[in-house]
C-alpha cells in the first residue's frame, strides 16, 4: 500500500493539520511502510467473527438523570486562548 | 540518604518520626535540580512540594496517616493536576494548567502523597524511546547516550535515578512496561477499567490505562491500592471490589502455571535476552512453578492491529484540540479553516501528526472496513488467544522488550522500527489483560525485563507472583553508577 503526496495532502485537510510542502514526500514515505506493515492483516479470513470495540465488551453504564455538574463556565474559558463576554472567540465565519 | 529506600522502606521510617516528608521532600528536590541534565521532569513544584509535604507532617503528628502519607512521587505529565502546568510533552499543551485534578491525582492526594512535579514523556505517550517529547530526550541514568524508552521514559528515568521513589505512568501499548524494563524498574498495566482515565489525556481510550512504575512489586502494590477503583466520572472503570494489593504478597508459588508462548521464544529472540529470560524463569522453577508451552498464534497480527486502532482512536480524541478553547491557537489565522489547520499543524509534533494521519485515512470513507473493522475483528481473535492460553495456566511470561534500551537518535527516522520495541508488549492492551514487567539480569550492561501477562483481575496474584521473584533475587535492587553513592 503506496501513500501518495495527493494522499498525504488530502489527508491533512481532512485532519485539519497544516503541513508544508517540504514536509509532504516524508510524510508520504513514512505512511506508507506503516500501511505496508498494516496490510499483513489482510491475509487473516476473519468472516464472521465479530468485531471487537472495547476489551471488556461491557455496555454502556446508565446513571440517573439527576444535575451533578456545575456552571464551571468562568473556570473552563479562563484557559481559553480568546474569549468575550462569556463566548469562545474565532475569525468571522459569515461575512 | 533517602533517596536509595523504597516507599515500603520510606513509609515504615516516615511513620517512625526517623524524618520528616519535609526533609525527604527537600533531598529529593534537591537531586531533580543536581541531576536536571536527565531531564526527566517537565515541571517541578517546588513550593508545592513543601507546602504538601507539611501538610502530611501534620498528618503523621496527628496519627491520621495512611501508608504513604508525606512520601513523595512524580506524575507522569499526561495526567490533568489543578494548578500545575499540564503539557503531555506537547508544544500544543506547553501553557495549559488544568481546571481539575485526574482521579488518580485526586486518589494519590487523598492518601497524603507529595507530588514533586511533572515526568517527561512522549508526545501525548506516542512513542517508545521519550524522543518526541516537546520538551527534548530523556537520558537513560544507566548509559546517558541511551534512549529510557517510552513513552513514560521521565517517569522511569526519574526513579530509576532517585529523582522519585516511584511515579505514576500510563500504558498505551507498552509505555510502562517496555521504559520499566529499560531502567531496570518493576511497572504494571493493571487491567483495562481498574484504574481511572478519568482527568488522563486520552490518546487511545479502549487501550489506556494507567498504574505504577516502582523499585519492586511490594512498592506498586501499595501505589495499586491508592489508585484502583471505580469512579463514576468514567464510564469504563469498573465497579467491581478491589482486592487488597499488599495482603498476599507472600503467598506460595508452589503449582503455578506458568505459559511460555511459543512465539515469544521464537527463532528472532536475541540469545541474550533469551538467556536472561530463561534464568529468571529457572527461578520461577525453584519455587514450584510449573513451565508450560503454549500458543498465541495470532501474535505477529498484535502490531499492525494496534497501528489501526490506536490511530483512529488517537485521529478522534485528538480531534479536540482546535484553537479554540484550550491549548496553542496560531498567531494571525486569515479564517477559521487556517485557525484549525495551523494551530493543529503548528502545536504536533511530527509522531502524533503521523499517527493522527494514519487513524484519519484508515476512518475516511471507503477504507473503513479493510482497516478499522478488520483490525477490530482481529482484536477479538487476538483476546481469544489469551482466554484459550488461560484454560491452562495462570501466568504468561516472556520478554518485555526485544532489546535492552538503544542509543539516541539510533531509530528516530525510522517509525516502523520504533513500533516493533512494543512487540511483545501490544497484545496486554488489545485483549485488556493486566501485565507488568520486572528487572531480570542484565544484557550488556543494561537493564532487561521479564513481562507477566496475567487474566483479568488478577493483579494481587501477579504481584505476589513478582514479589516471590523478587524475595530470590536482587536485579530490581540494582542502582545505575553515579547517582546513589555518597552524601546525597
Amino acid at each position: 500500500m503506496s501513500i501518495s503526496d495527493d494522499d498525504v495532502k488530502k489527508i491533512a485537510h481532512l485532519a485539519r493539520l497544516h503541513i508544508s510542502d517540504e514536509q509532504v514526500p516524508g510524510y508520504a514515505n513514512n505512511l506508507s511502510s506503516i500501511f505496508e506493515l498494516v496490510e499483513q492483516m489482510q491475509s487473516v479470513d476473519t468472516e464472521g467473527v465479530e468485531p471487537m470495540a472495547h476489551p471488556l465488551d461491557i455496555v454502556q453504564r446508565l446513571r440517573v438523570d439527576e444535575v451533578g455538574e456545575t456552571d464551571q463556565r468562568d473556570k473552563y474559558q479562563a484557559i481559553a486562548p480568546q474569549t468575550e463576554a462569556g463566548l469562545y472567540l474565532v475569525p468571522k465565519v459569515i461575512e | 540518604m533517602l533517596h536509595n529506600k523504597s516507599i515500603t522502606e520510606l513509609s515504615a521510617g516516615l511513620a517512625a518520626g526517623e524524618y520528616s516528608s519535609a526533609e525527604l521532600t527537600k533531598q529529593y528536590l534537591q537531586r531533580i535540580d543536581q541531576h536536571a541534565d536527565l531531564n526527566c521532569y517537565i515541571t517541578v513544584d517546588q513550593e508545592g512540594a513543601l507546602h504538601q509535604a507539611a501538610e502530611a507532617d501534620k498528618l503523621i503528628a496527628s496519627g491520621g496517616a495512611g501508608p504513604l502519607t508525606g512520601v513523595p512521587l512524580a506524575h507522569k505529565d499526561i495526567f490533568l493536576t489543578e494548578g500545575l502546568r499540564t503539557t503531555c510533552g506537547s508544544r500544543m499543551l506547553e501553557n495549559f494548567i488544568a481546571p481539575y485534578d485526574a482521579t488518580v491525582v485526586t486518589n494519590i492526594k487523598q492518601a497524603g502523597m507529595v507530588t514533586l512535579g511533572k515526568a517527561n514523556m512522549d508526545e501525548f505517550a506516542m512513542g517508545s524511546s521519550n524522543e518526541n517529547s516537546y520538551f527534548g530526550s530523556v537520558l537513560n541514568p544507566w548509559n546517558i547516550k541511551m534512549v529510557p524508552g517510552g513513552s513514560s521514559g521521565g517517569s522511569a528515568a526519574a526513579v530509576a535515578a532517585g529523582l522519585a521513589p516511584i511515579a505514576t505512568a500510563t500504558d498505551t501499548g507498552g509505555s510502562i512496561r517496555q521504559p520499566a524494563a529499560l531502567c531496570g524498574l518493576t511497572g504494571m498495566k493493571p487491567t483495562y477499567g481498574r484504574v481511572s482515565r478519568w482527568g488522563m489525556v486520552a490518546f487511545a481510550s479502549s487501550l489506556d490505562q494507567a498504574g505504577p512504575m516502582a523499585q519492586s512489586a511490594e512498592d506498586c502494590a501499595l501505589l495499586m491500592n491508592t489508585i484502583s477503583g471505580f469512579d463514576a466520572k468514567d464510564s469504563t472503570c469498573m465497579d467491581r471490589p478491589v482486592d487488597d494489593y499488599h495482603a498476599n504478597l507472600n503467598d506460595s508459588l508452589e503449582g503455578l502455571r506458568v505459559g511460555l508462548p511459543r512465539e515469544y521464544f521464537s527463532d528472532e529472540l536475541d540469545p541474550a535476552m533469551r538467556k536472561v529470560v530463561d534464568d529468571a524463569l529457572k527461578v520461577y522453577e525453584g519455587l514450584g512453578a510449573q513451565l508450560i508451552e503454549i500458543d498465541l498464534p495470532n501474535t505477529h497480527l498484535s502490531i499492525p492491529v494496534y497501528y489501526i486502532v490506536a490511530p483512529a482512536e488517537c485521529s478522534s480524541n485528538l480531534s479536540r484540540f482546535d484553537g479554540v478553547r484550550y491549548g496553542y491557537r496560531c498567531d494571525d489565522p486569515k479564517d477559521l479553516d487556517d485557525l484549525y489547520s495551523r494551530s493543529r499543524g503548528e502545536g504536533f509534533g511530527a509522531e502524533v501528526t503521523r499517527r493522527i494521519m494514519i487513524g484519519t485515512y484508515a476512518l475516511s470513507s471507503g477504507y473503513y472496513d479493510a482497516y478499522y473493522l478488520k483490525a477490530q475483528q482481529l482484536r477479538r481473535l487476538i483476546k481469544e488467544d489469551f482466554e484459550k492460553a488461560f484454560e491452562q495456566v495462570d501466568v504468561i511470561m516472556g520478554p518485555t522488550s526485544p532489546d535492552v534500551a538503544f542509543p539516541i537518535g539510533a531509530k528516530a527516522d525510522d517509525p516502523v522500527d520504533m513500533y516493533l520495541s512494543d512487540i511483545y508488549t501490544i497484545s496486554a492492551n488489545l485483549a485488556g489483560l493486566p501485565a507488568m514487567s520486572l528487572p531480570v539480569e542484565q544484557v550488556n550492561q543494561l537493564p532487561a525485563g521479564l513481562q507477566l501477562i496475567g487474566n483479568y483481575w488478577s493483579e494481587a496474584r501477579m504481584l505476589n507472583i513478582a514479589h516471590q521473584f523478587q524475595q530470590k533475587t536482587a536485579w530490581h535492587q540494582q542502582k545505575p553508577v553515579g547517582f546513589f553513592e555518597g552524601g546525597s
